[in-house]
């Protein structure tokens, strides 16, 4: 593992005010990642899960607190500057796929690199080699609602790595599917994993909790227990 | 911000992410054909009437302001009309009433202004004209040679009277075209003698039917040709000769002589410029030396600014009314647009959270909006510049569809799909974006 971490969180506070109450969906919460890393995030809901994802994700800023991405602080940049990070430095995987309908699965895949002006003809191609790198060689100019749930998660997975992101951020990518199609999601990832990609995975299975080298339990927007399974 | 972000858009977009945004677009608007397509008419309509009402108004407009001109712009025309009945003073109950211009009268205009040429004195007398059986009632016009000139009448064949006709009181005439339709309808009126009264007349040309003087200011846009009168002109001194100044008229058992001896005159003025003020001249030295109204004047400059007034009054309603059925095609366009964005919430989310700046989003939504209006717009064009065809080949009326015009309702509607797809656009972009993701 390198020495810079992919990620750092340093003691960010994430705080929500509803009217006259002000509650922490996060305090002070306190992590790296390294590059390489496969890190579940679990925890009950209600727990902080989604807006730490958020706020890595660079949807969200912290109150307080900085977040360090690839070494640069990005807890003060601005909208667009964040909109230029998640198209070029994060990878979005989520539950329910969040694909554009009326995209077919190519141009699905393509969009992350349209928004960085990437060329349409280098962008079709990286998009094809991802897709059939994710089995989908044969589906390219289908339509989202003509494949499966566990088809439409591997074009999700398609999309999330066409721009070689730093990191991917998943969120309960097996949460809307069967336990078959979910097994062979949960191996792309395994796959992934061994060609050192970089993975934040939200869940609340177990079981992919020990597929991961690192558990980190969330309870209350704070950090409950942070342990590798000595498998990383 | 994001707003801000706009004056940036041409620069900071490549050529090449602009096409693929706008095929996405016209992607997007053919998933709801109908949709779109229904959203389109409120603009097409507005610029289809824009362009057809402006052509109809130019068109109507413009063979107006042709009659005028052809009365001529340097004319003043004189006429001599019967006083009315109260006007008549009642130390004049003579058997024959005189009245109207005289020459005394061209004679007093001529040496007070020098710089007006009194032209092409008439006389119209009415009466009926023959060919063999057929028979016209018509105005019989005693004028001289040039009056064809200073008329622009327009000559279809055969010539106008020459100066030694006029000077040997030759009995030939130039008879109008609509008095040729209905004398000679299967043959060529030249070198035919036409009877009027007890003698004959050869004819010699034919002309396009004038537009009597009073007649040019009502029947502005009247083109159907009853705003003319049919005439048969002959040499002024055939006319003095033959008729005499006393016309008699016997009707219902009374008889009524008048005697006139000019019906009508033109003064022509050297210069445009001072053809107003030379007809308030001419109108002060005729008032003087009458005790009673018996002529009219007509100043064709004055009816053909009057023209082109009521034109523009025309085409500033025509405008405002066209203008408001394009507000609200681009009002439709907005209130669609707006529940676009919010149907597509989440796949704006989406977009954000793969790299799509606020610009991004504003651009894809401005451009639905701009293909919109604009197809709208092309669309009604076609159909505009159709309209007038149409109009003029069904209703026989003259329509200008001028070059302006349909550039002019394209470019507003293209206008108003950038100002009424602004608002829906900006609310698209300042989503947040996890808001946006969670929405279902």
């Amino acid at each position: 593992m390198s020495d810079t971490p992919i990620v750092a969180l340093r003691r960010v506070t994430k705080t929500y005010r509803m009217g006259d109450s002000v509650f922490d969906a996060l305090h002070e919460v306190d992590f790296e990642v390294h590059h390489g890393e496969y890190v579940a995030i679990m925890g009950p809901s209600g727990c902080g899960k989604s807006t730490l994802l958020n706020v890595l994700g660079c949807l969200d800023k912290p109150t307080v607190g900085h977040y360090l991405l690839g070494g640069k602080d990005v807890s003060s940049f601005d909208d667009d500057a964040l909109s230029e990070i998640r198209g070029a430095q994060l990878g979005f995987i989520f539950q329910s796929y969040n694909l554009i309908q009326q995209l077919t699965v190519l141009e699905n895949i393509e969009v992350p690199l349209y928004y960085q002006g990437i060329g349409a003809g280098a962008g079709r191609r990286k998009a094809k080699e991802l897709a059939e790198r994710v089995g989908l060689g044969n589906r390219l100019h289908h339509k989202p609602s003509e494949l499966s749930g566990g088809q439409q998660q591997r074009v999700g997975i398609a999309r999330a790595l066409v721009n070689e992101p730093l990191v991917l951020l998943a969120d309960e990518p097996t949460g809307n599917l069967d336990s078959s199609s979910g097994a062979e999601i949960l191996e792309l990832f395994d796959e992934l994993r061994r060609q050192q990609k970089t993975i934040i995975m939200v869940t609340h299975d177990p079981d992919i909790g020990e597929r991961a080298g690192r558990i980190i339990r969330l309870r209350d927007g704070k950090i409950e227990e942070d342990v590798r399974n000595g498998l990383s | 911000m994001a707003s801000l972000d706009l004056h940036g858009l041409a620069v900071l977009f490549s050529f090449g992410k602009m096409r693929r945004a706008v095929a996405l677009g016209f992607k997007t608007l053919w998933l709801h054909r109908l949709r779109s397509f229904l959203t389109m008419l409120g603009i097409v309509f507005g610029v289809c009437s824009v362009i057809a009402m402006l052509a109809v108004g130019e068109g109507a407009g413009h063979e107006a302001q042709e009659q005028i001109r052809r009365l001529g712009s340097q004319n003043i025309i004189l006429r001599s009309v019967k006083p009315t009945e109260g006007q008549r003073l009642s130390s004049e109950q003579s058997r024959v009433l005189e009245y109207g211009l005289t020459y005394n009268d061209m004679r007093r205009i001529e040496s007070t202004l020098p710089n007006v040429k009194v032209l092409a004195p008439g006389r119209i007398i009415r009466n009926h004209v023959f060919y063999t059986t057929r028979r016209v009632d018509a105005e019989i016009v005693g004028v001289v040679p040039w009056y064809a000139g200073i008329r622009n009448l327009r000559l279809k064949s055969g010539r106008f009277f020459s100066a030694l006709e006029l000077e040997g009181h030759v009995n030939v005439c130039v008879i109008s075209e609509n008095v040729a339709a209905r004398l000679f309808p299967f043959l060529s009126p030249l070198r035919r003698n036409v009877r009027v009264g007890s003698d004959y007349y050869k004819v010699v040309g034919v002309v396009e039917p004038e537009l009597g003087v009073g007649q040019a200011a009502t029947s502005a846009g009247a083109s159907n040709g009853s705003g003319y009168a049919p005439r048969i002109y002959i040499p002024l001194t055939a006319a003095k000769s033959r008729f005499g100044e006393t016309l008699m008229r016997r009707s219902a058992g009374t008889f009524e002589a008048e005697r006139v001896q000019l019906h009508e005159a033109i003064v022509q003025v050297a210069r445009v410029d001072d053809v107003e003020e030379t007809a308030m001249i001419v109108d002060r030295i005729l008032a003087r030396e009458r005790r009673q109204k018996d002529y009219e004047m007509t100043v064709p400059l004055e009816l053909l600014r009057q023209a082109e007034r009521t034109k523009q009054i025309f085409n500033t309603v025509l405008g405002a009314i066209a203008a408001i059925s394009l507000l609200v095609g681009g009002i439709g366009i907005m209130n669609i647009m707006l529940a676009s964005v919010t149907e597509r919430t989440r796949e704006i989310g989406i977009r954000r959270a793969l790299g799509a700046k606020r610009r991004d989003i504003i651009l894809q939504f401005l451009i639905e909006t701009v293909i919109l209006s604009g197809t709208g717009g092309v669309i009604g064009v076609i159909i505009g510049v159709a309209i007038p065809i149409v109009i003029s080949h069904v209703a026989n009326m003259t329509t200008i569809v001028t070059p302006w015009a349909p550039m002019l309702a394209f470019s507003i509607s293209a206008l108003i799909g950038i100002v009424f797809g602004i608002y829906p656009a900006l609310r698209a972009a300042n989503m947040d974006p996890v808001e946006a993701l969670r929405h279902e």
